[in-house]
């Protein structure tokens, strides 16, 4: 059976992430680049308990709600991506599977007075071996740091593009993505 | 029968849908058809064998074209896990087709990743 066919008219959903810490400007870069108004959903996650609980049911299990934004481009009949903003606050998302499962890339949007916000979606992104880059939302035009100052400070190997950007922006925005895809593209082309 | 609407949630700011989210699929947190966020879903056209509660009727309304689960629970307003279990009710009454996605053969698929990298190009 063929991994991806087609014929079945369905297209296929592409996932990217747009990470990085609360206030970095997420919904609004996924806002920029998506043909929608941004989506808001929740899930529901569910850690079992420690112990034996003879309901089984949710009595020996905690359950958290983790929201999100997402948005859409439409790339072809056969492909539509769909921009994922992590929650920046919670930090359980890392525990949702199914959000990074499959995600064929990540943005992780840093803001310079705050850097250190978005080292754990950094460092989630390298142990996962999900292709990233960083791009600095300078959306004030301050607090710019010099690409070796901002290099040394994020502590990311040295392949990993740091970009710049107006999250604000439609152009720039996109531009970002375009980046991300030609990493993704070098990356696969080296295997 | 206006209790009944569904476009009368109770909805706080604060605190979200003023409903159990569970209460909508009788206490189920399992999907019978596996389902991710991306999955597509689409009506097959086919008319439900009976009469449809308010959640499962709007969320089959929404898959008139395809979609995915994830744009369907946001359209909802109801948790991703409530809504893929509506979503599989649907496909068990032969209602909805669904599909679940295959990322792992596209992400590494050179040809995908250049289409996706030319679509992004002609957006500038």
């Amino acid at each position: 059976m063929p991994l991806n066919d087609e014929s079945d008219g369905f297209p296929s959903a592409l996932k990217l992430l747009i990470a990085g810490g609360f206030g970095v400007g997420k919904t609004t870069f996924v806002g920029a680049v998506s043909e929608i108004e941004p989506l808001h959903t929740e899930e529901l996650l569910t850690t079992a308990g420690v112990g034996t609980d003879r309901l089984t049911g949710v009595e020996g299990k905690s359950t958290t709600t983790v929201a999100m934004d997402f948005g859409r481009i439409t790339i072809s009949r056969n492909h539509v991506l769909y921009l994922f903003g992590t929650p920046g606050q919670e930090r359980f998302w890392f525990m949702w599977d199914e959000l990074s499962s499959g995600a064929m890339g990540a943005v992780v949007l840093a803001d310079t007075r705050r850097l250190d916000d978005c080292f754990p979606a950094v460092d989630f992104f390298e142990s996962r071996g999900i292709g990233f880059l960083v791009a600095v939302n300078e959306f004030d035009k301050t607090c710019r740091y010099e690409s070796d100052d901002l290099r040394s400070a994020l502590d990311v190997k040295p392949d990993t593009p740091i970009v710049r950007c107006d999250a604000r922006d439609q152009r720039s925005a996109t531009g970002v993505l375009i980046s991300l895809m030609q990493h993704l593209l070098a990356h696969q082309a080296c295997r | 029968m206006s209790g009944l609407d569904t476009e009368e949630h109770w909805f706080d700011d604060a605190a979200g849908r003023l409903i159990r989210p569970y209460t909508v699929s009788d206490g189920r947190t399992e999907p019978t058809t596996p389902m991710e966020l991306l999955s597509m879903v689409i009506a097959t056209g086919h008319r439900p064998p009976g009469q449809l509660g308010p959640e499962h009727a709007q969320a089959l309304g929404l898959c008139g074209t395809v979609t995915t689960v994830a744009e369907v629970a946001a359209r909802l307003r109801l948790p991703a896990v409530v809504t893929k279990i509506l979503l599989s009710d649907l496909v068990d009454l032969g209602v909805v087709d669904a599909r679940s996605p295959d990322p792992m053969a596209d992400s590494t698929n050179l040809t995908v990743l250049e289409a996706i990298l030319d679509a992004l190009e002609r957006r500038i």
